[in-house]
């Protein structure tokens, strides 16, 4: 407890009269949190993005030509509905299709008033059981009389899935290198304090204090920074993604049908993401830095 | 106490002990003199696991030092009061913390601290002073905190290497009566040192090395009429 005191007070001391270096720590810890805080954004509405492409996978759609008659498409719900792989399918009419348009469309939804007519065809809407059948059904779908066509998105999705997967793993690489660039930086701070304290080391080692002991005071040093940098990058991101989502949720992801996740969320897990890195990289920082000080 | 066996040290061209074998009992006041370059401070320095032997044995307060694992050395020095010629003290600390840093290392109650640091400071004189730096003592001064820094703990064991070198003849006479004092409540003291005259008039037992050999030992002076003079 006296021990815990101790390392606070020669942590604060230290971090204040190197004030400069102090502070240039904390802009390199926090220039990585901030390119890594951006790549965790991205990353996750990408994910989140993909998670409700994937929805689509198991629905199939069927656009009917328009003089199919009523007992043909009664035939073609009721031979989908016996088939294996089929959960449930279901007439969608043209009007109800255009309604959940303009309700995916939300404010923009009134430009679709000003159609002349429905462009959009009836069609039959069939809920897969299982997704290993896709393509059989699809088959059969496109064999009835009456189709016109039949629309079944999982190879697109899954040439897009590849690139953003793509896009996650860079992402994932660039903070890799991100998080051992900023030890570095942060140890090379640090190790200024230790050299200009170098001498004063030595006398501890002296009169018998171990390495823990003598690396307690950097230690929390490390950690204070790291601590700092964490609190201003989550403040820093938040208030930049809220602004984003305030200019942008509006307008573009709408008309995509998808909406980015919200600030809260974000924030709640960068929080623990950054403040777990911010001391890691403050912490491995500073013992890196005593290294060679304290190999005897 | 301390007990040295066929203990040789040697740098990569130069000799630091040869062949040394030594024995310092409980209660001891050893002087341990020498040229410039003799190996007094490789003695010292291998008692602190600072350097290691090539071959013998060092026994100290029954541990055997040359085989002793790093991770012990701490322990080892913690059990051994240490005073320096340049003093070493911690430049930001005040004279009452640098004291209570020894504490601090042994993980002294902090009880334990405010009680003791005063004490040991009125012990060496210089309680009236407890919350200045360093910088602002005198070199008599920064040696007496140096001193209590090293007593606090209570150890059977001080040593000091050339502890008035730095000191005029005057404030030289004071540290001596103040380690003199030390020794006689208990604690057993090698004193490394050039000065022939507080060797002279001590009367205590004087090791002489030269060359990292041990030369002589025995109850008395500096030396007779031969070449390592201060
Ligand atoms: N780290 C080292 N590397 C190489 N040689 C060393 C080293 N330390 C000491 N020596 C040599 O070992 C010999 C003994 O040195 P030591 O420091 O023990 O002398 P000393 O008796 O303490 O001298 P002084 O009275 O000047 O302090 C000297 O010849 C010295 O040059
Ligand atoms: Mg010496």
């Amino acid at each position: 407890m006296n021990s815990i005191r101790y390392n606070l007070k020669q942590a604060f001391l230290q971090v204040v009269r190197n004030r400069a270096m102090s502070l240039a720590s904390v802009f390199s810890i926090m220039a990585m949190l901030l390119i890594l805080g951006v790549s965790f954004v991205t990353v996750v509405n990408i994910g989140v993005a993909m998670e409700k492409a994937k929805e689509g996978y198991d629905t199939v759609l069927i656009h009917l030509e328009d003089d199919t008659a009523e007992w043909q498409v009664e035939n073609i719900i009721d031979t989908l509905r016996s088939m294996q792989e089929v959960q449930e399918a279901t007439f969608l009419p043209k009007d109800d299709a255009l309604e959940q348009w303009k309700t995916e469309w939300g404010n923009y939804g009134y430009l679709l008033d000003s159609l002349p007519k429905n462009p959009l065809p009836d069609g039959v809407v069939v809920k897969l059981s299982d997704l290993v059948g896709a393509d059989k059904v699809v088959r059969r779908a496109t064999n009835f009389n009456g189709v016109l066509e039949v629309k079944y998105y999982r190879d697109t999705v899954e040439k897009l899935m590849k690139v953003t997967n793509f896009i996650q793993m860079a992402a994932l690489v660039i903070m890799g290198f991100l998080i051992i660039i900023s030890v570095v930086v942060v140890s090379n701070t640090i190790k200024l304090t230790v050299f200009a304290r170098a001498e004063e080391i030595n006398i501890m080692k002296y009169i018998g204090a171990t390495n823990w002991f003598i690396r307690g005071p950097f230690l929390v040093e490390g950690v204070i920074i790291g601590l700092i940098s964490a609190s201003l990058s989550v403040g820093v991101i938040s208030l930049v993604y809220y602004k984003v989502i305030e200019l942008v949720q509006s307008d573009i992801t709408n008309m995509f049908k998808f909406r980015l996740v919200p600030m809260e969320f974000m924030s709640y897990n960068l929080i623990w993401i950054f403040i777990a890195l911010g001391v890691s990289i403050g912490a491995c920082g500073s013992i890196i830095s005593m290294r060679r000080f304290l190999d005897t | 106490m301390i007990r040295f066996t066929n203990v040789t040290k040697h740098y990569k061209t130069n000799i630091g002990l040869d062949n040394v074998s030594i024995e310092i009992e409980r209660g001891d006041f050893v002087f341990l003199v020498g040229a410039s370059g003799a190996g007094k401070s490789t003695l010292i320095k291998l008692i602190l696991k600072e350097i290691d032997a090539d071959s013998g044995s060092i026994m100290v307060n029954g541990t055997e030092v040359t085989t002793l694992s790093n991770r012990l050395v701490p322990k080892l020095r913690r059990s051994i009061g240490i005073v320096f010629q340049d003093f070493r003290l911690l430049p930001r600390m005040t004279v009452f913390e640098n004291v209570a840093f020894a504490m601090e290392i042994v993980h002294a109650r902090p009880r334990a601290i405010r009680r003791q640091v005063p004490q040991v400071l009125s012990l060496v004189g210089i309680s009236d002073k407890a919350y200045k730096y360093p910088d602002e003592l005198s070199a008599g001064e920064q040696q007496r905190v140096a001193i209590a820094r090293a007593i606090v703990n209570n150890p059977t064991f001080l040593m000091a290497d050339e502890p008035t070198g730095n000191l005029d003849p005057e404030t030289a006479w004071e540290i001596m009566r103040l380690l003199e004092q030390i020794n006689i409540r208990g604690t057993t003291i090698l004193m490394v040192t050039h000065a022939k005259d507080i060797v002279d008039r001590m009367g205590k037992r004087v090791i002489a090395i030269d060359n990292g050999k041990i030369i002589r030992d025995n109850i008395g002076t500096y030396a007779i009429g031969d070449s390592y003079e201060a």
